[in-house]
């Protein structure tokens, strides 16, 4: 009798063509999609002209997308900028979302329908896996791998073993899906899952929101996976449909799926969590994390940057000023975003509290711009990662946490529980 | 291949932030991110690594961003090879795909001192320290990615395909 095949082997068997894959084995898989964004897609670049193959496989399933400096901050990032648009009109790519038409890649994939469940989507930065919230297998790679791909349609990859991170309880109130992923990273550690994939089930899983979803793909990343995956329900498939006229083939895990790992949690109990500088295993719940005074507060990044992360932000900060002496900075994860929080008055809720709100980019996230840190400065954000000098001066601090404690925050000028705040 | 050179030691969770750090991401050019290497962590590496040329490292070397330019620095800056407990899944496939040379060497952080004369059988998988008189066996590279690493890095070995066909 043959075992039960989860969803990530089922996926990377089929791109490979073939009827089952192990743990191990290397493949040559056929991809779906390919992505570079503004930083990582020179490099690609310059390893595409140094390939006999001169032409793209095929143009239109070549995804560029301007976000990590744009509006260009600089000479250097604007002939970057220029360069990829020529590089697009040169070999017809139609999917390039320029300055004011995209967002933030990962969102971009998503929003305009290039992640579709049981597809294979590789991209030139770390936190592709975020795809795997719509069942497709979505990892980061290098600016090479994407070159390779650009020219012959396919990329080696390891099978991976696969950690199935099962959940159940419910959430409190104030509870968001960036704690629990940030809970994960202190509970497993930040290499945990290096070379594997991880697939999250539960019922609470299966009650998040898409967007909630992305958050904790997202992160996959920052436990070492190489991919993080959730199968495709029936809100996922009406989203991908409304979003794409590309057919798709949904992929589930056998019920008897086989996993060479496993970690149950319960959520029932979880509180807030605050991933303190400068690692983002170094999680606590946010009440023990002690008096810690803040200088800036950002919510935004392809973790947090949603319509409901900028919610629950506006939720808390109604008729109320962010305390003098902090700035709290807010960016949208897409265009498609920024013109929802203009519409539905959450852009004019957060300005008035004092929020400095603008177009999507991913700004300080990556110590890009729009708020880099000075020495000795203290940011919370809602953003993936905490390491030294990330977000500006080697000598400043970033605690990571979920935008509702992000926002309670920017209130009280300290790092603060939501729960304390919410009524 | 036998590559030869003095140990340089960092520790573990060394991430692409500290080996590149995101304020160069918008240089290109090779002696431009030389330049840039490990200046996270150690602003005094570029010079440094030239009297050296081998880092050993700890657990999870370059975890974090995809950015190809952090193993592409080190390259450029002199770095021969890379020996560390654990490599981070996307540095580990850039470091192959460029032309890197990198083992995976379990124990290798405690054994190794900073300054040891270090040789290193990269077909082998073998580390013998001339300071100390230790040998240490690294992981073995599956068939597969030997023959990138044999054409000296996916570029070359797509390239090299195409001209069997």
């Amino acid at each position: 009798m043959t075992q039960g095949v989860c969803i990530t082997k089922k996926i990377l068997a089929r791109s490979a063509g073939r009827e089952l894959v192990e743990s191990g084995d290397f493949i040559e898989a056929k991809i779906d999609a390919v992505m570079v964004n503004d930083l990582t897609g020179v490099l690609a670049i310059d390893s595409f002209d140094k390939l006999k193959e001169k032409r793209i496989w095929d143009p239109n399933r070549v995804v560029i997308v301007l976000d990590h400096l744009i509006p260009p901050d600089s000479v250097n990032s604007a002939e970057l900028q220029r360069r990829l648009r020529r590089f697009a009109a040169e070999h017809k790519i139609i999917h390039f979302y320029d300055v004011g038409w995209g967002g933030i890649c990962h969102q971009i994939l998503a929003e305009k329908g290039h992640i579709r469940p049981g597809c294979v989507v590789v991209g030139a930065d770390s936190h592709t896996c975020t795809g795997g919230a719509f069942g497709a297998f979505a990892t980061g790679v290098g600016s090479t791998d994407v070159a390779a791909v650009f020219a012959t349609g396919s990329l080696w990859l390891k099978i991976p073993e696969v950690m199935r991170l099962n959940f159940e309880g419910s959430f409190k109130e104030y509870v968001l899906p960036k704690d629990l992923i940030l809970h994960i990273a202190g509970t497993l550690g930040q290499d945990v899952a290096n070379y594997m994939s991880l697939e999250f089930t539960g019922s609470p899983i299966e009650g998040m929101s898409l967007g909630g979803k992305m958050t904790l793909c997202n992160m996959a990343v920052e436990v070492g996976a190489k991919s993080g995956i959730i199968e495709p329900d029936e809100k996922t498939l009406n989203y991908v449909s409304s979003r794409t006229q590309t057919g798709f083939t949904p992929v589930h895990s056998d019920p008897d799926a086989v996993y060479e790992h496993q970690r149950e949690f319960n959520v029932n109990d979880l509180e807030p969590q605050v991933a303190v500088p400068h690692r983002v295993e170094n999680v606590k719940p946010v009440d023990e994390v002690g008096n810690v005074e803040i200088d800036q507060a950002f919510i935004g990044s392809c973790t947090n940057g949603r319509l409901e992360d900028l919610e629950i932000a506006a939720r808390i900060l109604r008729g109320k000023k962010v305390k003098q002496g902090v700035r709290l900075i807010v960016i949208p994860a897409s265009q498609e975003i920024y013109r929802e929080a203009l519409k539905g008055g959450i852009a004019q809720t957060l300005t008035e509290a004092g929020a400095y709100f603008a177009p999507s980019t991913c700004g300080p996230c990556l110590g890009g711009h729009y708020g880099l840190l000075a020495d000795g400065e203290v940011c919370i954000s809602a953003t993936n990662r905490n390491f030294q000098g990330r977000m500006g001066s080697p000598k400043s601090k970033v605690y990571l946490a979920s935008p509702a404690t992000v926002a309670a925050s920017a209130l009280q000028g300290k790092i603060t529980n939501p729960k304390d705040v919410l009524t | 291949m036998i590559i030869e050179g003095k140990a340089l030691k960092f520790g573990e969770d060394i991430n692409t932030d500290l080996i590149f750090p995101g304020r160069y991401l918008t240089l290109t050019k090779p002696e431009e991110l030389a330049k840039c290497a490990m200046v996270g962590t150690d602003p005094a590496f570029p010079e440094k690594v030239k009297s050296y040329g081998v880092v050993v490292t700890g657990r999870n070397f370059g975890c974090g961003s995809s950015r190809e330019h952090a193993p592409r620095a080190l390259k450029y800056a002199g770095v021969k090879c890379i020996l560390a407990e654990s490599f981070a899944r996307i540095f580990f496939r850039n470091a192959i795909n460029i032309g890197l040379p990198i083992l995976e060497c379990r124990g290798v952080h405690s054994a190794v001192n900073e300054g040891d004369l270090l040789v290193i059988d990269m077909k082998k998988g073998v580390v013998e320290d001339h300071s100390t008189g230790k040998t240490l066996k690294a992981k073995p590279f599956p068939n597969f990615l030997i023959k990138i690493i044999d054409n000296g890095g996916l570029v070359e070995h797509i390239n090299a395909e195409v001209k069997q066909r």
